[in-house]
């Protein structure tokens, strides 16, 4: 590892000074990630600015009726939370799909969002790889790319985002809150993350140096009505293969609103607008559902190794969303 | 001007505190072992996946291996050595001798820290991915053997002395009858 300094920050204000403008210095939250690639060189920070103490650990019911996140919410303490739990199970249940309990009480929200992709060449550390070395190639097309992305994909980069909590926050509409030097900013978490297209080195649309502060989530009735399925090799501890998000509110029948976001098929969680589009007004049936799961998967365009997860994910879709078809209320 | 790359740092390790100057390489697990010999908490992966370095960080459980000791400044240690009360072990310590939760003994110091921590989550009230309604109107799950096959699924046993990890962790948590 190569050597740095490390220091601590009191406050959001003291934490941007901390950091400045120096493109070597990374924030600290719970470094389950962080570290992890610092021991393997795929990460080379100068200076550590440990946030972890920053006054950002708070979850807050909104005026509106939903609720605001601190950045260093701990993964633990936003999955146990009763309003978490009772106004989005989903996101609790996808907080705990992820990781190990002794990861999860060091996780923090901001870290969770910013991880890096799982791709065996990303982490290898050595070897060509568009994200790692921008214009190397990208040897996961060729190679091992089992669990590499079907959608909105590029030929530079076809690595998925790893992270679970995103697909229930996609979901759910929520909104990034950042502070930087120059003062706060906020962004969609649809468009946190960019496109692939050519430039699979840049990960994020936030500005340089900025810190998350939180994330918001606005009011979603239909929420309470969510669930999170998760797909992977074993029946615990381990990343996704593919996961959906999913809330469904059905009255006489008719599907009044959906959500659908999409975990391990993209550079980012996956927000299934043509699938919602598909079912909203129209019966919650099997077949209904069915159409809607294709009606997303359309656009899927699979690698060799990963055309397993256009069916998975088509599966996955209908049972989650029949099943909760089949408990809405009559 | 490069920064400086050590820090001294204060850390309270099973009720005694320490000062020690460390490189900012230097993870907790490291620090444990190599500076303050205590070499209970083991090092398996080094990379956050087999939870045999899992201790008690201000008193819930953390991989050891991927926190660095000079981000632990100021905070509370929890190692395997210092669950016992004199000569009296921890229940959970207890349970895993008399039901032989372990074969070879290296993932259990990690399996015992974090089973001490499970049962305190489940008191609390704390879902896991295996809880059919995480909602708190459905009250808090019962300690069955899948919640804990659950909530143990961060700690690795190359020796496959799963099943009795599980009775042991039941066993302590006084939840036998749901789980066994
Ligand atoms: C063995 C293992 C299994 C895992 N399994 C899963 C899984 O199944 N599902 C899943 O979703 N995740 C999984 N994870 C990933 C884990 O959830 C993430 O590592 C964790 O959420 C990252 O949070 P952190 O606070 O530790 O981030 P850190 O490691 O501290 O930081 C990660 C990145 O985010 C930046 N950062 C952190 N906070 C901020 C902020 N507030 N503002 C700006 N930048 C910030 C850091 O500079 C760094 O670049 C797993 C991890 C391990 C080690
Ligand atoms: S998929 Fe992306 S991260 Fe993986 S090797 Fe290709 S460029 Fe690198
Ligand atoms: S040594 Fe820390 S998790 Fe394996
Ligand atoms: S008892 Fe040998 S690894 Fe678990």
């Amino acid at each position: 590892m190569r050597e740095f300094g490390y220091e601590r920050a009191a406050d959001v204000e003291g934490a941007l000074a901390l950091l400045g403008t120096d493109p070597e210095a990374r924030y600290l939250a719970g470094g389950t990630n962080l570290v992890d690639l610092m021991k393997t060189g795929v990460a080379r920070p100068v200076r550590l600015v440990d946030i972890r103490e920053l006054p950002l650990d708070r979850i807050e019911v909104t005026e509106a009726g939903g609720l605001r996140i601190g950045a260093t919410v701990t993964n633990s303490d936003l999955a146990a939370h009763p309003e978490v739990r009772s106004r989005y199970p989903a996101l609790a249940q996808a907080v705990l799909a992820g990781a190990s309990g002794q990861l999860r009480t060091m996780a923090t929200v901001g870290g969770n969002l910013l991880q890096r992709t799982r791709c065996a060449y990303f982490t290898d550390g050595a070897g060509p790889c568009n994200k790692r070395l921008p214009g190397s190639g990208c040897p996961a097309i060729e190679g091992e790319h089992r669990n590499h992305a079907v959608l909105g994909a590029s030929g530079h980069c076809v690595a998925t985002h790893p992270s679970d909590m995103a697909v229930a926050l996609a979901a759910f509409d929520a909104v990034v809150s950042y502070a930087t030097a120059d003062g706060p900013g906020e962004l969609p978490l649809a468009e946190l993350y960019p496109p692939v297209g050519d430039t699979p080195q840049v990960e994020t649309a936030l500005p340089p140096g900025a810190l998350i502060t939180g994330v918001t989530l606005p009011p979603a009735p239909v929420a309470a009505r969510s669930r999170y399925r998760k797909v992977r090799e074993r029946a615990s501890y381990a990343f996704a293969i593919g996961s959906a998000a999913a809330a469904l509110d059905v009255q006489g029948g008719v599907v009044r609103e959906v959500r659908l976001a999409l975990g391990a098929v993209a550079s980012r969680p996956w927000r299934a607008r043509a699938a919602e589009r598909a079912l909203t007004g129209g019966p919650a049936t099997e077949e209904a559902c069915t159409a809607a799961a294709d009606a997303e998967l359309a656009a899927a365009r699979p690698l060799p190794g990963n055309a397993y997860k256009v069916p998975l994910m088509r599966n996955l879709v209908v049972a989650l969303l029949t099943e909760l078809a089949e408990e809405a209320p009559r | 001007m490069a920064p400086p790359v050590h820090s001294e740092i204060t850390l309270t390790v099973n009720g005694e505190e320490h000062t020690l100057l460390v490189d900012h390489r230097t993870t907790l697990l490291d620090a444990l072992r190599e500076r303050l010999d205590l070499t209970g908490t083991k090092k398996g992966c080094d990379q956050g996946q087999c939870g045999a370095c899992t201790v008690l960080l201000d008193g819930r459980r953390a991989v050891s291996c991927l926190q660095l000791a000079v981000a632990a400044e100021g905070r509370t240690v929890t190692t395997v050595e210092g669950l016992a009360d004199g000569d009296r072990l921890h229940p959970v310590q207890q349970a895993f001798l008399d039901l032989d939760g372990f074969q070879c003994g290296y993932c259990t110091p990690g399996q015992i820290c974090s089973a001490v921590a499970v049962i305190e989550e489940h008191a609390a009230g704390w879902p896991s991915a295996v809880t059919a309604d995480v909602r708190p109107e459905a009250g808090p799950p019962e300690l069955t053997a899948e919640e804990i096959r659950e909530r143990m699924s961060g700690n690795l046993c190359r020796c496959g002395a799963h099943v009795q990890i599980v009775r042991s962790v039941a066993r302590a948590a006084g939840a036998e009858e749901a789980a066994v």
